[in-house]
Order: C-alpha cells, then sequence, then structure tokens
C-alpha cells in the first residue's frame, strides 16, 4: 500500500483507528530495554500463547478488516517506571501491573481480560499501602506532563498503522500541504523550542539559518549518540516510538530545503537501531519516506548511522565526522554546521527530543506550546531519574518544574539516607545540592535557572545522591570518564584532564595537600577557557561545582585525611570499639599482618599503621566490634 | 595474508556498502561481526578496496571504542560504570569478574579465550542500576554473586555443548 494523497492518508488513518478500536482489549507490554531485561518478552510469548490456547483471537498488528472483540498484544516503548518492571497496561481501563512474572499470565488472561477483574497483587501500592489501579493515578505519572514522551508506553512501538491511528504524521500533512517553508520555521521559532540536547539553542535560529542557504543539496542529522552517563531519554523515544523521531526529522527536512536525513544512534543501544530500521521500512513501504511524499513532490530518505562508541561523537562536528567515516574529532568553529556540516553542505543538527517536540508544535500551533513552562524555556524536558532514588525512571515535566518535586513527588524520595545532592548534566553539568551555604531544592529546572548556579540541563540526566555519596568520588568519577574520553585533539583537555584526574585520585587516596586543591581550580579554569569543543570547555565543571558546594568535604580529605562519607576506602581506619570487645583474641589470631594486639579478655587495638585493611578482622569479629572511621 | 574464503567475507562486506569509503566505519562493523575483532590483513585488503589509506582505516579503528585489535572472547561481558550504576555499587561487580576469570583491565581476555571483561560507560540501563551486559543480553539489578552464577552458567552450557 502506498499513501500517494492527503486523502489516501485520511482514509488509512480511519481504517487503521477503526481496527484499534474493535480491540476488545490492549495488553501493552513494556519493551524497553530496562523491561526486557526483566524478561518482559518471555511474558508477551507467554500471554500469546494463552490468549491463542483460550481460542481468542489474538491481533498482534492491526489488520486491514477489523475483527470485534480481538485482543491486541503489543510490544511498547518504555512505560517510564523502570523501577517496577517488568510492565503492563491494560487497555481501555488504563490499568497498571507492576513487576509482572512469566507464572501471572494465565490470571492476568483470565481474570482481567476475560472477566474484567483486576488482580490486586499485581497492582502498584505506594509505601504506606495505598494500591493504584490506574496508571495515570500513580504519583509517579499523575504528576507528569508528557508531550515528548505522549506515546511511549502506549501504543505499539512497532507499528506504524497504530502510530498513524492516533493521530501521526498529521504534522507531517500539514507542513506538506498547509505550510511553507518559512511558516514552519517561525512557528517553531514562535515557540521558542530550545535544543534538548544541553546546549539550550533555539531551534527556530537554526533552522532559519540553515533555510537561507542557497546550498542545493542539506542534510537533516538527528544526534541519538546520547553518552552521558546516567541518560536515557533519547534511548526511550527512539526505542519506544522511532516514527514520532522520523516525522520530526521530515518536517526539519520540509522545513529547511533538506532531503536527506542521517540518524547517528549509539553502538550501545542494539534496541533503537532495530526499531528505527524497522520504522524507516514501513515508512517507506506506506511511500511517507522516499520519493513524492504523499503525493506532495517533498523527497525525503532516511538512514541510520551506528556509532563505534565514543562519546566525543555527542559534539556535532566530531558526530558529522564520524558519519563520513573518520575519527570523530571535533573542529574549530566557525564555520558552523548550519553552514558546513555535513559532507561539508549545510545541516540541521537536532537531538532526538528536539525532534519529538516538533510534530505537536505544527500540530498545536506555538500557543499552545508556550503554555508549558516559564518565559523562554517553554515546553517540557524529559529527565532520566537514577541513583539513590526510590523511583528511577523516565518522567517528563514542564520546563520549570522544581527539584523538590522532582525528586520527592515524583521520584518519591531519597533511597538509603537524606538528601545530599542530585548531579545533573553528566560530565558537562554541575550538582544541585543541600550544604552548608545552599538549598537547590526549591531551583526551578529550566536552561536559564541552572545556568545562574553554574549547572545545566544537559540531556537531561538526573542523579540523586545520598549522604552517603561522597562528592569528591564524585568528581574524580566524572573526571575518569572524561580523561577516558577526550579524544585527545586539543592539549587543554588531553593533557588538563589526565592531571586534574591524578590531582582528585591523590586527594581520594589520602595523598593530597591544599596545594592540590588550587592546582585543581587552576587547571579548570584553563581547561574551560582553552579547549576546542563544547566538551572540554565544561570537562571541569563537575570539578568546580563541587568544589564551591563541597569545599568542606576536600578539606576534610586533604588536612584531616578522612572521607567523611566513608566513601574512599585508602582514607577508612578500622578501629576496635572498647566496649565492644570481648578480647577473645580471634582478630589477632585472623589478621594476616599482625596489626592487632592485646591481652585475652582485654579490649585490643589496631596499629592503623600496619593494617592493610583487607577487612579479615571485622568479617571475622562475632561481637560486631570492628569498626570503620 | 587474507587467505580466499576470507576475502569473500570481506568482499561481501564491501559490496554491501557499495565500497563507499564513508561508509568505513560500518564496514570494520561488519567484520567485527564476523571475526570478533578486527584482523590486520582484512583492515589492509579493505583499504585497498576503499582506496583509502592504509593509516587513515586504522586510525578510525583505533579511535572508536567497539573496535578491537586483538581477539576478543567468546562471551563479551560488558559492566556499566556509568554514573547511576557506580552509585549503586558497580566497582565490586566488576572486580569479582575479573578475579573469577583471572583477568585484568590490560588484558581483558580469558585464557580459555572464553570471556573478555570491559566496561562502558552507560548503557542506558540505569533504572536497573547496577547493570552488565553478556553479548549484549541486559542483566539487570547485578551484585557479585550473581557474576558468579552468570559464570558458572556458561560454563556448564559450554561443557555440555563440548
Amino acid at each position: 500500500m502506498i499513501i500517494n494523497s492527503r486523502e489516501a492518508m485520511n482514509l488509512a488513518r480511519e481504517e487503521f483507528a477503526k481496527a484499534l478500536n474493535a480491540q476488545r482489549k490492549q495488553i501493552l507490554i513494556c519493551a524497553g530495554t530496562g523491561c526486557v531485561a526483566g524478561g518482559s518478552l518471555n511474558i508477551y510469548a507467554r500471554l500469546k500463547e494463552i490468549i491463542e490456547q483460550k481460542g481468542l483471537e489474538c491481533q498482534i498488528n492491526l489488520e486491514k478488516e477489523p475483527h470485534d472483540g480481538s485482543i491486541g498484544l503489543k510490544k511498547s516503548g518504555c512505560h517510564g517506571f523502570c523501577e517496577m518492571g517488568p510492565l503492563i497496561r491494560i487497555e481501555p481501563m488504563g490499568w497498571l501491573y507492576v513487576k509482572v512474572k512469566v507464572e501471572d499470565c494465565e490470571e492476568i488472561v483470565e481474570k482481567t481480560i476475560l472477566n474484567d477483574e483486576i488482580i490486586e497483587r499485581l497492582v502498584y501500592k505506594d509505601k504506606d499501602g495505598t494500591p493504584y489501579y490506574k496508571q495515570a493515578e500513580i504519583p509517579f505519572y499523575k504528576q507528569q506532563t508528557r508531550i515528548a514522551l505522549e506515546h511511549c508506553g502506549h501504543i505499539n512501538a512497532e507499528s506504524i498503522k497504530e502510530y498513524i491511528a492516533v493521530g501521526g504524521y498529521r504534522a507531517l500533512e500539514k507542513a506538506l500541504f498547509e505550510m511553507s517553508s518559512q511558516q514552519i520555521v517561525d512557528e517553531i521559532s514562535e515557540a521558542s523550542l530550545r535544543g534538548r540536547g544541553g546546549g539550550g539553542f533555539p531551534t527556530g535560529r537554526k533552522w532559519a539559518q540553515v533555510l537561507a542557504q542557497k546550498e542545493p543539496v542539506k542534510y537533516v542529522v538527528c544526534n541519538g549518540d546520547e553518552g552521558d552517563p546516567g541518560a536515557f531519554m533519547d534511548r526511550s523515544m527512539m526505542e519506544g516510538d522511532p516514527h514520532r523521531v522520523l516525522e520530526g526529522m521530515i518536517i526539519a527536512g520540509i522545513a529547511t530545503g533538506a532531503h536527506h536525513g542521517y540518524i547517528y544512534v549509539r553502538a550501545e543501544y542494539p534496541l533503537a537501531c532495530e526499531r528505527l530500521q524497522k520504522a524507516i521500512d514501513q515508512a517507506e513501504e506506506l511511500g511517507l519516506l522516499g520519493r513524492n511524499i504523499m503525493g506532495s513532490g517533498f523527497d525525503f530518505d532516511m538512514h541510520i548511522s551506528k556509532g563505534a562508541g565514543a562519546f566525543v561523537c555527542g559534539e556535532g562536528s566530531a558526530l558529522t565526522a564520524s558519519i563520513e567515516g573518520n575519527r570523530g574529532m571535533p573542529r574549530v568553529k566557525p564555520p558552523r554546521t548550519v553552514e558546513h556540516g555535513l559532507f561539508d553542505k549545510p545541516t540541521v543538527l537536532n537531538n532526538v527530543e528536539t525532534y519529538c517536540n516538533v510534530p505537536p508544535i505544527i500540530n498545536n500551533g506555538a500557543e499552545w506550546y508556550k503554555g508549558f513552562g516559564p518565559e523562554n524555556n517553554h515546553g517540557t524536558k524529559a529527565f532520566a531519574l537514577t541513583g539513590n532514588v526510590n523511583n528511577t525512571g523516565l518522567i517528563e515535566v514542564p520546563m520549570g518544574t522544581t527539584l523538590r518535586k522532582v525528586i520527592f513527588d515524583i521520584g518519591g524520595g531519597v533511597k538509603g539516607g537524606g538528601f545530599k545532592a542530585v548531579q545533573i548534566g553528566g560530565p558537562s553539568g554541575g550538582c544541585l545540592c543541600i550544604s552548608a551555604t545552599e538549598d537547590h531544592l526549591d531551583m526551578h529546572l529550566d536552561f536559564d535557572s541552572l545556568k545562574k548556579v553554574g549547572a545545566m540541563i544537559g540531556s537531561g540526566g538526573l542523579v540523586v545522591m545520598n549522604d552517603k555519596s561522597c562528592m569528591v568520588e564524585v568528581a574524580r568519577f566524572f573526571m575518569n570518564f572524561t580523561q577516558n574520553e577526550s579524544c585527545g585533539k586539543c592539549v587543554p583537555c588531553r593533557e588538563g584532564t589526565k592531571r586534574m584526574l591524578e590531582l582528585l585520585t591523590d586527594i581520594t587516596e589520602g595523598r593530597g595537600t591544599m596545594e592540590h586543591i588550587d592546582m585543581l581550580e587552576e587547571l579548570a579554569d584553563t581547561i574551560s577557557n582553552t579547549a576546542l569543543c563544547g566538551l572540554g570547555k565544561t570537562a571541569a565543571s563537575p570539578v568546580v561545582s563541587t568544589l564551591k558546594y563541597f569545599r568542606d568535604e576536600y578539606i576534610a580529605h586533604v588536612v584531616d585525611r578522612k572521607c567523611p562519607a566513608g566513601q574512599c576506602k585508602s582514607l577508612v581506619k578500622l578501629r576496635i570499639n572498647p566496649d565492644k570487645c570481648k578480647g577473645c583474641t580471634k582478630c589477632a589470631r585472623m589478621c594476616p599482618v599482625g596489626a592487632i594486639s592485646g591481652e585475652v579478655r582485654n579490649p585490643h587495638t589496631i596499629d592503623t599503621d600496619k593494617c592493610i585493611k583487607c577487612y579479615a578482622c571485622m568479617n571475622g569479629c562475632n561481637f560486631g566490634a570492628i569498626e570503620e572511621i | 595474508m587474507v587467505n580466499q574464503t576470507d576475502t569473500g567475507i570481506l568482499d561481501d562486506i564491501l559490496q554491501a556498502h557499495d565500497y563507499n569509503p564513508s561508509q568505513v566505519i560500518p564496514i570494520m562493523q561488519d567484520i567485527q561481526k564476523e571475526y570478533r575483532y578486527l584482523p590486520e590483513d582484512a583492515l589492509c585488503y579493505i583499504a585497498s578496496k576503499l582506496k583509502i589509506s592504509e593509516a587513515k582505516v586504522y586510525g578510525v579503528a583505533t579511535f572508536y571504542e567497539n573496535f578491537s585489535l586483538e581477539p576478543k572472547g567468546k562471551y563479551i561481558i560488558k559492566v556499566c560504570d556509568g554514573t547511576a550504576c557506580h552509585v549503586r555499587k558497580s566497582v565490586p561487580i566488576l572486580e569479582e569478574f575479573r578475579k573469577i576469570l583471572g583477568v585484568t583491565e590490560e588484558s581483558p581476555t580469558s585464557k580459555d579465550g572464553l570471556f573478555t571483561v570491559e566496561t562502558v560507560s552507560c548503557l542506558g540501563a540505569c533504572g536497573l542500576a547496577p547493570v552488565c551486559t553478556v553479548n549484549d543480553v541486559v542483566n539487570p539489578a547485578m551484585t557479585p554473586e550473581k557474576a558468579r552464577n552468570i559464570i558458572e552458567n556458561i560454563r556448564k552450557e559450554e561443557q555440555n555443548d563440548n
């Protein structure tokens, strides 16, 4: 089937919607990376088997002829509530089952599918034991606003027909038949959509610059090289709603006069590659990609470029170099990507989430979009909420939502201790925290507010840390990451990050001095002023930010040789609590280096100079008398 | 030198990418999928066929983390050490794998050629942290004990196959 006109598109949409509505029940099994790892595909297979055994019609793809009363069984994108996976959503009731096991399948079909009965055991309950049947009522979901993630978890991620049935490709239709390139650019500018990849550059301005280029060949590139540790928003969108990404990119093509699209996906995301490829094949088959899309005369083709494991390829000029088959190293700018990008042609390069925001803006207009978020920071932002937080997962909230709301209301609070800090923006970002001088919990999460405190939204990874986390160690961790990933082209980044890592390692291993801290600050300043690309310029941010808010922890490491959080093993000392020690001599006999001395039935002591921290004494003590200090 | 069957495989791969030099990364990905590493003679062969210098091919091959010039194990274990996994204690898991398999960061492949242990910056499965993958299959909520089980199970399977 080829959709060759707008009328044909509308007929197809009606037909698909009819088929979708004819399904008596729909079972949406989360098939995002998280739930797949939890075994959701086995659940899918088992449900299919049981439904068929019972003689019910199990519909996986939307059939041409709708059969009333069939059961729709689908692999959906990430539902977001990864902590509770594998997740199953049952429509039309909107119920959500959590932590589902293969053994539960029989009961789900028997009770819920056939008899509309809820299975209490599988329902989400909060920590007070209150059950929530409907997904939309669960506090985790209730306080979110989903625009980019609108379809994630609600439709079959592998079906173009379902995407069309729920209104997909309608924005493409509008862009093709009702709007000029300039009008699309104006609408996006008016909505003040800003790049969701981290920088926050106005998307409309970028598109206008590409549109203005006279060059006949232009490219649209999607940056799916989501390399920040602790971020998986883009992955979920590519896996869960791949057609949305394609639609946004094709519209960008219409707006800028480009006819070729490239999606650059991290090699670590095999499922995203697979789903995107499937989506491209389906769109080509229906004539929504390729020549003369919907009979409009507009051509657009799409390619996937798979990365090969280099964080720096998330940087624009490195990414295009990688697609061209080169080492992914950034180059000096200008010229900018909008003028000389991929294959030296004018290029629109945006992040996955940015493209996902385009179709709803075209459909509903800029005014609607400006209803979300504060001035100049409109719309929503998806965050990956991870680390020491009760509800890890994927969320989307209006820009300007407070950190408190995200961590405590949606995230369900901090796990394993009190709140200390949240790392935002990955290795290029900073931390927001409660410290002696600061309280960022009521901070608004948007581009401009975060900039003021030296952090950035980045791609949207939020790693929550409890009071047992050592901030010096966190800074060392990020520096280690950046140092590994530095492409080596410019000296400040290549050598500077190496020296900074050495200094930080010295501090965490008890060899630090106050000069180390001064040197860190000096190097941080030099690198951020002289490095070539954005990644180098921001490489020192985690250090600068932790030094700013947790300087006392650094000082404790170098002056007192203590790690206040007890995380830096080299600084931990073991001692014997004299009140608990019975003088049984077991530890003294177990110690391989003879560091423990004492008399029978009298408290023993550890010579910390001799101690090698093998913990043999602690593991062996029957009275719990050995402690870390 | 690349023997006859090898050039056949390489030619097929090159053909599938239209001998396009800008496709050198996907071409090397396909070669690595075939051999589990990038053999030196294969790189020389594709350089001549794509009409680009061997230096350029070598440059690209050594730039990207995923490419290996050394043979890798049959089972590639990637322990995630992204931020989320790191704060949920991924390091002891990595240490456990290395300990049982007797491998190190410098020589990551076990003596029997069965396992390669690597770290990866982030697999994007942070909700299940800490995680590791064995040949791209994600194992959630890892512990050192689960790490031991994974190795034991694979070894058992291998024995049964032999």
